[in-house]
């Protein structure tokens, strides 16, 4: 390193289309900017968000009741449809599963998320994570085979009972009105099972990630305080990991809100809101009513979206 | 380094997470021990015996031979076109402050955040307004659609660590804007990327939903099976295929999670 | 001569801000120049207007004598060394040093060799093939320095160089600095909220408040002269006296500067005071005294008598020590 004084303060630009390009974006940002954007945005903005609003516009349309065929004319007909009692039966069923699929995740997942995010280290923490992450990502179709398995008559449940001679239990439990039926894979019970198992871990991830951003520190200075740790739960723990079980609930409370599969393959024979939707647009030919079918949902989350980001749910994401 | 109280967990709570991830797990091993039963009608617990001769029975299938070839190819033309966009989605939103970029964000995961069947209902009627028939690649549009999210999402949280000084300090060395991104955006990113790639062809490879919606006559593996899920015909079969099934998520899962182990984010969470 | 970076009334704005504001600054060829001033008075924007980092929203900046708006960072032969360091992660410490060779197109050979060199120049000879990572934070420093150097850069920029070190090793590397600068004889640049930092390295300090240069002239002059009553405030130890006060000891009635040591204790004085404390530093000892209502501090050379604390003493000072300032904030 000799003579620093002989090379020039500014270099000439290199020749090349690169070169010309490379400063071409760095003079205009926003160019580079808007051909980056413009790939994912044709995407998503016309292929997806177009689908979704002409699916939300022919919810305003209605089927002519004689000749089956849509007759493409403004009408709130098709929504008053929803009231009737028969497709109003079906939100309410829905949405009365969503809440309790919601809740029973909520608790099972706590427990689990509390020790992963405050218990474990190295490699027990890498047990949990994975521990969730595996049946998160494994096969829906698999989970839900499973169960139906598992749920059968003839299958492990029933042979358990059978086991410790307490078969009574579950023969009850199935002669409840409502909620009960053959066998557990054709009841509420059962579908109500598989939904918590299949969504519960998507309870867990931001409940573990809110709880791990609680400080140590925080416990200790409550039990140091002298709060009995039933005091520190309530009072400390649980108010700073709520924005995760409201994030987590997003999740389980939407997908239980559109899927049509579990409850065709465990449950009873009464639709839920998925089902509707993917009877009404193919048996039935109805597009919309299938469509003023697929707006609750959207409504619903919609509604719980802002009451969540208002509880802080989405920093914790 | 402070020390922790070395109190520990209380049993109940140890008991509770114990068997929560207990309850996680044990329908999946279920699962396996059925691919082995010899009962052919039923779901009969325990299994009266166990063969092999299931899994030759599968491997002899033309139809299941099929979905699964249909499966990897929808599988991989989607993971590289939410490579694509997902990257570039996520480049201009962490590169730039820019008006809108919440919007960008929403837009990408909205395709997750609704429920799968108002996706593959929407992408449906659109197909048909717009009279395109059904075949793979109308599959492929609507596997891309929500599989970018999971690239994006590992790549936002990847160029978020990689500092803006990083970059400054590539160009203050007399790199242009090619050279930066050759030598060190794309290094620094290239983990992520793998990991997002895994998990979007996992993504893919399970998707029924809104594959029913958009397949017309083809069937993807999980197609094929949520049919024999409803028809059962052959039950010892469907028993195999779930197993494969497993095997060819987890895998892909696995290696995500340890390309990104070491990194604050983990590749997945957000499924 | 041709100035090494020259600003004719450059401003740059963020939005409603102006980070910085009207700025005329000459740096001269081989000068170490300080940029001093607390955080957000546009000291750092100014730095990262040299490297091209950021474009003047108005004004001129000419490097060399060359026109630097609208040049690119990698156009210009001004290299920086970061605050953070911004070491490559993935790469070795030799293909970082070597980087700005290699995106040139030197060959290997021929770039390894050279960052060799320019490792040992920084006194890392052989930690090459290391990652970043595998460094402290004083290693780490050197790299970028090594990094920087090697492209011989007619201007080199520091951001806040020694921030992140501990004292001993800040005190170590300012020496080196020092004399790797005059060595090499390139124009060094460099920001730092510290004052003691800017004095003791910089040929010329700039001190800047609200976007603006206060003051831009040598260490002894902003200690001993400072301009106004910011740049006594800022840089710190001098006693800095109100109007009022100045008038009571006697003086015109205006904000001066007063520096400690050219205040004597003895038994013949201007200005009876009481002693309040009193901090043995080594070489002297600071004490501090309240003379009608006013606080001043006052240092006594080592082998003079200190007087204890609470006792009453008389505060003398030559009338030429005073220095009177404008009153700008």
């Amino acid at each position: 390193m000799t003579d620093f004084t002989a090379t020039p303060a500014i270099r000439p630009r290199r020749d090349g289309v690169a070169s010309r390009l490379s400063d071409l974006f760095w003079r205009r940002p926003q160019l580079l900017l808007f051909l980056m954007l413009t790939p994912p945005l044709l995407w998503l903005g016309i292929i997806y968000v177009g689908s979704l609003l002409a699916l939300l516009l022919q919810s305003f349309f209605a089927i002519d009741d004689f000749s089956g065929l849509v007759t493409y004319e403004f009408t709130l007909d098709t929504y008053r449809q929803l009231l009737h009692p028969a497709n109003f039966d079906i939100i309410l069923r829905t949405l009365t599963m969503a809440i309790a699929v919601t809740l029973a995740s909520a608790v099972i997942a706590f427990p689990i998320a509390y020790y992963a995010a405050r218990y474990a280290k190295g490699r027990w923490k890498a047990f949990f994570y994975l521990g969730v992450m595996m049946p998160l990502w494994s096969s829906y179709l698999v989970k839900i085979y499973a169960w139906k398995l598992i749920l059968a008559k003839e299958g492990i449940v029933t042979w358990v009972f059978a086991k410790l001679h307490l078969s009574f239990l579950l023969d009850g439990l199935l002669a409840l009105p409502v909620i009960g039926g053959n066998s557990l894979s054709i009841s509420y019970i059962g579908t109500f099972i598989v939904f918590v198992y299949i969504w519960l871990p998507y309870m867990i991830l931001p409940t573990q990630a809110a709880l791990e951003r609680v400080p140590v520190t925080l416990v200790e200075a409550s039990g140091d305080l002298g709060a009995t740790p039933d005091q520190t739960f309530r009072t400390v723990l649980l108010p700073l990991a709520l924005p995760g079980l409201v994030a987590g609930s997003i999740f389980t409370f939407s997908l239980t809100l559109g899927d049509y599969i579990i409850p065709q393959i465990i449950g009873s024979s009464r639709l839920f809101i998925g089902q509707a939707v993917y009877a009404q647009q193919g048996t039935a030919g109805n597009v919309p009513l299938a469509a003023a079918f697929s707006v609750v949902p959207i409504v619903i989350m919609g509604i719980y979206l802002t009451i969540a980001k208002r509880m802080g749910a989405f920093d914790a994401l | 380094m402070r020390s922790e109280p070395q109190t520990g967990a209380s049993f109940p709570l140890k008991l509770a997470a114990g068997v929560g991830i207990a309850f996680l797990h044990l329908p999946i091993l279920l699962i396996l021990v059925y691919a082995f039963t010899t009962e052919e009608k039923s779901f009969q617990w325990p299994p009266p015996g166990l063969t092999l001769k299931w899994f030759a029975v599968a491997w002899n299938r033309p139809d299941v031979w099929d979905a699964l070839w249909l499966s990897v190819k929808v599988a991989s033309i989607s993971t590289i076109i939410a490579l694509v966009l997902g990257t570039l989605a996520a480049a201009a939103v962490s590169q730039t402050r820019f008006f809108g970029r919440e919007a960008i964000s929403l837009l990408v995961i909205l395709p997750i955040a609704l429920p799968g069947i108002i996706t593959g209902i929407a992408l449906r009627s659109a197909f048909s307004l717009a009279d395109i028939p059904y075949s793979m690649w109308t599959i492929i549009l609507g596997h891309g659609t929500f599989c970018v999210v999971v690239v994006y999402n590992n790549a936002v949280a990847r160029f978020r660590r990689t500092s803006g000084s990083l970059i400054e300090a590539s160009m203050d060395l007399g790199a242009d804007g090619f050279q930066t991104f050759r030598h060190i955006i794309l290094p620094n990113i290239a983990t992520a990327l793998l990991a997002g790639g895994m998990l979007a062809f996992a993504l893919s490879f399970d998707e029924v939903i809104v594959t029913t919606f958009t397949g017309g006559q083809q069937s993807t593996l999980p197609i094929w099976m949520l049919q024999e899920l409803i028809r059962p015909r052959q039950r010892p079969v469907t028993n195999v295929v779930a197993v494969i099934v497993v095997l060819v998520t987890f895998l892909p899962i696995l290696a995500a999670f340890y390309l990104t182990r070491d990194t604050d984010e983990v590749a997945g969470s957000g499924k | 001569m041709t100035a090494a970076v020259s600003f004719s009334k450059v401003s740059r704005h963020f939005g409603s801000v102006r980070a910085v504001d009207a700025v005329d600054l000459v740096v001269q060829p081989g000068e170490f120049f300080a940029m001093l001033g607390p955080s957000g008075s546009g000291k750092t924007t100014c730095l990262r207007l040299i490297a091209g980092f950021e474009q003047p929203s108005a004004g001129h900046i000419e490097i060399f004598g060359e026109t630097a708006e609208g040049v690119p960072p990698y156009r210009r032969n001004v290299n920086t060394v970061f605050q953070d360091y911004a070491l490559f992660p993935h790469l070795s410490i030799l293909d970082n040093v070597a980087y700005g060779l290699m995106v040139k197109g030197m060959g290997k050979t021929e770039r390894h060799r050279q960052a060799e060199q320019a490792l040992e120049m920084v006194k890392l000879p052989g930690y090459g093939t290391r990652k970043p990572g595998q460094l402290s934070g004083g290693q780490r420093q050197r790299v970028a320095l090594a990094r920087a150097l090697i492209n011989r850069p007619r201007v080199l920029l520091l951001d806040e160089p020694l921030g992140a070190l501990d004292l001993k090793l800040r005190e170590q590397m300012q020496e080196e600095l020092k004399s790797l600068q005059r060595s090499l004889g390139i124009t060094f640049i460099f920001v730092t909220h510290d004052q003691s930092e800017a004095l003791s390295m910089a040929d010329r300090v700039a001190v800047f408040n609200n976007g603006r240069i206060v003051q831009a002239a040598s260490p002894q002059e902003i200690y001993s002269r400072p301009k106004t009553r910011f740049v006594a405030d800022f840089v710190g130890s001098s006693n800095v006296i109100d109007p009022a006060a100045m008038a009571r000891f006697g003086g015109l009635e205006r904000w001066a500067s007063l520096r400690p040591e050219a205040i004597s204790i003895g038994a013949e004085g201007q200005l009876r005071a009481n002693v309040r404390s009193s901090s043995f530093l080594g070489a002297a000892t600071r004490v501090s005294v309240l003379a009608e209502g006013v606080s001043l501090s006052v240092m006594v050379p080592a082998g003079q008598p200190v007087p204890d604390v609470g006792a009453d003493v008389n505060l003398g000072w030559a009338p030429g020590d005073v220095h009177y300032m404008d009153d700008v904030a």
